[in-house]
């Protein structure tokens, strides 16, 4: 399978604040994508580089094996909402239709409308007078109406109540069955990307610290208890996550590839959320480390 | 409350002072060659009718030049400031809050919200007065001498006529009652328009027809004008026009130096306004014939007039009425904010 | 593109349309009436009576007075005014709303590219902007058409000196509001796109093209053309002024060159030279003013002016309007420029 985002050393800094380093990515197709990781990190930044809004200061990013926003062809395949959820204040729901129409080559008249009058919206109402949440449902019906093969999300379900974004998170899950769409979305919301995501990017503090697919993470993934021991003991193939000890016991969040065969530790596994809770309480890691990441993400 | 005021409002005040400081130097450069050219004129030391000429030289000589694009640049700025005031300090004062959204953290400071608006509205409005004022000083100061000379002239060809419009509006206390007024009708249109940039619109358009409607149909019935009748002078008359369809229209100078002359129209023993037909004299001998043919229909000169000595009853009567029409405005706004919703 | 762009633009093009369809109906009402005092003032037939001179100037005198020149001011001070606003309230917010409000993210990630989103965007409203200001113009120009042949007509016995070569009147009339439209269109895009907000953007473009306006017709207009100078007889000029101060000097100044534009004047000998004292014991003391103009003649002094000459009115116009044009497409093309390649956020 191709890869609908293949970054490499991407960097972006502004004036003299580094909000996205040395990330290097490659996100196969097919796969619901949750991008998480806490306010700050650098998630927006990726996001709006993927779609050209951004430049990069340094390194490449591809997305669909195109530029980013270089031409109107490679716009059309990728659908964007934006954080804020941004739509024309002035402009009436009917309006953004009429918008989307006309913009975009492929748009799905049919399916816009569908999803207007299941959400319940009044087409001649203006969008400035809509709540949050509304508007963050006629910009992701703009997105998906357009046909695009891949829809990049940035914190679209943020404002949405929690019936809502279950609806939009099947929706979503319905969408890239049928339409063979590939979806990246960014949220620090775990809890939610578990139900929706079927790989994770965890972004802390402008790196890239953890990708992959959500089975393999978890399959690899272990809680371990045992006794109290010395970290440098520990088996070379360990990769150690967080470690907090007792006076008799160790806790360990392990990552291994092969099975857990000493018997001295008892090991279970990991709940997503935990795991990157882990990874994201983590503190900043070595230059050498930062090569796992990708490594494991080009797997 | 006063220090979020200040602190809000502190790029506008720099940009203000900053202009005010620029036009001040400026005004002070060109002011001094103007009273360079007054002092040589001869008006400073003249005595009797040499004054008159004298006047009438240096008001010549400030037309052809610079000094006259000065003397009109500042009445522009004066006029142009209150409408640029309102929109760029009114429309957005509340209007950028809704936009925003920004008036939700500051009512919930513990600051009432009629406070917020009283110190908004007040602090601001005042400011803009200032500013208005100080233009139409630092202008004024700036004129003195081509007001001097005028009057010394003692003659209206010149046709500088302090009450007259366009230049009562851009000197005495004038300019605070409009600046008061621009500014609280900029805060209303945003309060009400809810959008900063539409607001700033109907702003520039509601001022600018205040500013054309007031002096030609408002101001003229402030006070009922001087009404003046006297036999026609030929020695004066500085129009006689003979149209085809039986029609001559004659008009005398109105010898009013200073004062705003409202009507100046020839009419017949009767009362009539004349109009023609026109006198044989006219139409086919010399002007001299015709001069004194006009002089055998007896004809009289009415003016309607407000005379030079009630420019500061005018600048007075103005200046209040602006102000209490800011006053109902701001008003307005308190109890819209006090008893509306803003969303 | 083209659609949104429209929808986006409706709100101001309904309210210039309002506008302009107001000052039409006015304009032609007492366009009309000065029409017909043109055509009853018997100015139309007047070479064959050789009275041109005197119901030209009488016409003059009457359009001067009372509601017409009131309104030629009021719309003339619009046609000036009117790409100031439009700089204002279609140049500058045309970027600055989007980045303020973020929708630059939604139709940027509409299949569009923002080439095509810029330059639409520039394209059409830049038409409209040029548009408006020349019909706005063109209405002026047609009010007040009776009234500058009756200026030429009028030559010396001429009642004003404002004719539409003298500043305010040039700027607002003719084809130069055009290119004024379109230069304060980009400038004001442009200060939206180096100040990022509105009302400070808005502010900006109303200080550069106040600056511009004031600064052309005093100090770049002039020299556009060389302009001409002539020495004439006193006789054949129309004066503005003349007197004699304290110390025998002698002031003189020319009123009016036919519909040409007076730059400057001054009382010369027949060489040009410089006059600045009364010859030959003339003074305004002894024997009015009619008798010091003759005494002033009888000592060679004649008036010198600088002028440019009326029928290099159109030759202005074109010149002015295309280096406003000029001016306006290198802005544009910065905009574009710099709205296509660098980042908005």
């Amino acid at each position: 399978m191709t890869a609908v985002l293949e970054s490499s050393g991407l960097s972006k800094r502004y004036g003299r604040r580094q909000a996205l380093t040395d990330c290097t990515l490659s996100i196969p197709s097919g796969h619901v994508t949750g991008l998480v990781g806490p306010n700050g990190a650098g998630k927006t930044t990726l996001l709006n580089l993927a779609v050209g809004l951004l430049q990069p200061t340094s390194g490449k990013i591809e997305v669909l094996g195109g530029q980013p926003a270089s031409s109107s062809e490679q716009l059309a395949r990728v659908g964007f909402v934006a954080q804020d959820t941004p739509t024309y204040g002035g402009l009436s729901v009917a309006d953004h239709l009429k918008l989307g129409a006309h913009m975009n080559p492929g748009w799905d008249n049919e399916l816009a409308e569908r999803r207007i009058t299941q959400l319940g919206l009044d087409p001649a109402q203006k969008a400035g007078k809509m709540s949050g949440g509304q508007r963050a449902q006629l910009a992701l019906t703009l997105a998906v109406a357009k046909r695009p093969e891949l829809l990049i999300l940035d914190e679209p379900i943020a404002s949405l109540d929690p019936l809502a974004r279950r609806e939009f998170l099947q929706v979503l899950m319905e969408a890239t069955a049928e339409q063979e769409l590939s979806v990246v979305m960014s949220s620090h919301l775990v809890s939610d990307l578990e139900r929706a995501c079927d790989y994770l990017i965890v972004l802390v503090a402008s790196r890239v610290r953890l990708a992959g697919e959500v089975d393999q993470l978890l399959a690899t993934h272990w809680q371990l208890t045992g006794p109290r021991c010395d970290p440098a003991a520990l088996p070379d193939d360990w990769q150690v996550i967080s470690a907090s000890h007792t006076d008799r016991q160790s806790t360990l969040l392990v990552r291994t590839s092969g099975p857990v065969a000493d018997p001295a530790w008892a090991a279970d596994h990991i709940g997503l959320e935990d795991l990157v809770l882990a990874y994201m309480s983590q503190p900043a890691p070595q230059p050498a480390r930062t090569a796992t990441p990708s490594m494991e993400a080009q797997r | 409350m006063i220090w979020l005021t200040w602190r809000q409002f502190r790029a506008q005040t720099i940009v203000t002072a900053a202009f005010l400081a620029v036009l001040a130097v400026a005004l002070l450069v060109t002011g001094l060659n103007l009273a360079h050219l007054y002092n040589a004129s001869g008006l400073a030391t003249c005595h009797g009718s040499s004054c008159g000429t004298f006047a009438s030289n240096f008001i010549s000589e400030v037309k052809g030049g610079l000094s006259e694009k000065v003397f009109y640049a500042g009445i522009y700025i004066v006029y142009a400031a209150p409408a640029i005031i309102g929109m760029f300090w009114g429309a957005p004062l509340i209007a950028r809050e809704i936009e925003a959204g920004t008036f939700r953290l500051a009512w919930n400071q513990s600051v009432s919200r009629s406070r917020w608006v009283v110190v908004k509205l007040g602090l601001i409005g005042l400011a803009a007065m200032v500013t208005a004022e100080l233009l139409a000083l630092l202008t004024s100061w700036w004129a003195s001498p081509v007001y001097q000379a005028a009057s010394a002239a003692r003659s209206d060809s010149l046709s500088i006529a302090r009450i007259a419009p366009p230049l009562f509006g851009a000197q005495g206390v004038a300019p605070i009652g409009y600046a008061a007024f621009a500014f609280t009708l900029g805060v209303t249109a945003g309060l009400l328009i809810r959008r900063t940039i539409p607001a700033m619109a109907v702003t520039l358009a509601g001022f600018a027809l205040v500013q054309i409607a007031w002096p030609n149909w408002v101001r003229p019935h402030l006070m009922s004008p001087v009404r003046e009748s006297a036999p026609f002078s030929i020695g004066r008359l500085d129009e006689v026009m003979i149209g085809n369809g039986n029609q001559m229209i004659v008009g005398d100078t109105a010898s009013k130096p200073g004062a705003w002359i409202l009507t100046n129209q020839a009419v017949k023993p009767d009362g009539q306004p004349f109009t023609g037909p026109p006198t044989h004299a006219c139409l086919s001998q010399g002007m001299q014939a015709c001069n004194a043919s006009i002089a055998r229909l007896h004809l009289r000169q009415v003016i309607a007039y407000q005379p030079a000595s009630r420019f500061w009853s005018f600048q007075l009567y103005e200046t209040a009425i602006f102000l209490v029409l800011a006053v109902a405005l701001a008003a307005f706004c308190a109890w819209w904010i006090r008893h509306r919703r803003l969303t | 593109m083209m659609w949104l762009t429209w929808r986006q633009f409706r709100p101001q093009a309904i309210a210039a349309a309002a506008v302009l369809a107001v000052l039409a109906a006015v304009l032609l009402v007492s366009g009309l009436s000065l029409a017909h005092l043109y055509t009853t003032t018997g100015i139309p037939a007047c070479h064959a009576h050789h009275d041109c001179e005197s119901l030209a100037s009488g016409f003059l005198m009457h359009a001067r007075s009372g509601s017409y020149d009131r309104l030629h001011g009021i719309a003339a001070a619009i046609v000036l005014l009117a790409p100031a606003v439009i700089g204002m309230f279609w140049g500058a917010p045309l970027i600055t709303r989007e980045i303020e409000t973020g929708t630059f993210r939604l139709a940027w990630n509409q299949s569009v590219s923002r080439y095509r989103w810029i330059g639409v965007k520039l394209g059409l409203i830049g038409l409209a902007s040029m548009a408006a200001a020349a019909v706005a113009s063109l209405m002026v120009t047609w009010w007040a058409a009776p009234i500058n042949r009756a200026v030429v007509l009028a030559g010396s016995a001429s009642p004003t000196t404002v004719n539409r070569f003298t500043p305010a009147a040039f700027a607002a009339s003719g084809i130069v509001p055009v290119g004024y439209a379109a230069f304060a269109f980009a400038l004001g895009v442009t200060a939206g796109v180096l100040v990022r907000r509105t009302v400070p953007a808005m502010a900006v473009t109303l200080a550069a093209f106040a600056a511009v306006q004031l600064a052309w017709p005093n100090w770049i207009r002039p020299h556009l053309i060389a302009p001409v100078h002539a020495v004439l007889a006193l006789g054949k000029v129309s004066l503005g002024g003349f007197g004699d101060g304290p110390g025998n000097s002698l002031f003189l100044a020319v009123g009016s060159k036919g519909d040409g534009w007076i730059l400057s004047s001054h009382a010369a000998n027949a060489a040009g030279q410089v006059i600045s004292r009364v010859p030959g014991g003339c003074s305004t003391q002894t024997g009015g003013p009619g008798a010091f103009l003759a005494c002033l003649a009888r000592n060679g002094v004649r008036a010198a002016v600088t002028y440019q000459p009326g029928s290099r009115y159109w030759t202005f116009q074109w010149y002015e309007t295309a280096i406003f044009l000029v001016l306006a497409a290198v802005l544009a093309t910065f905009c574009y420029w710099r709205v296509s390649r660098r980042a908005l956020a």
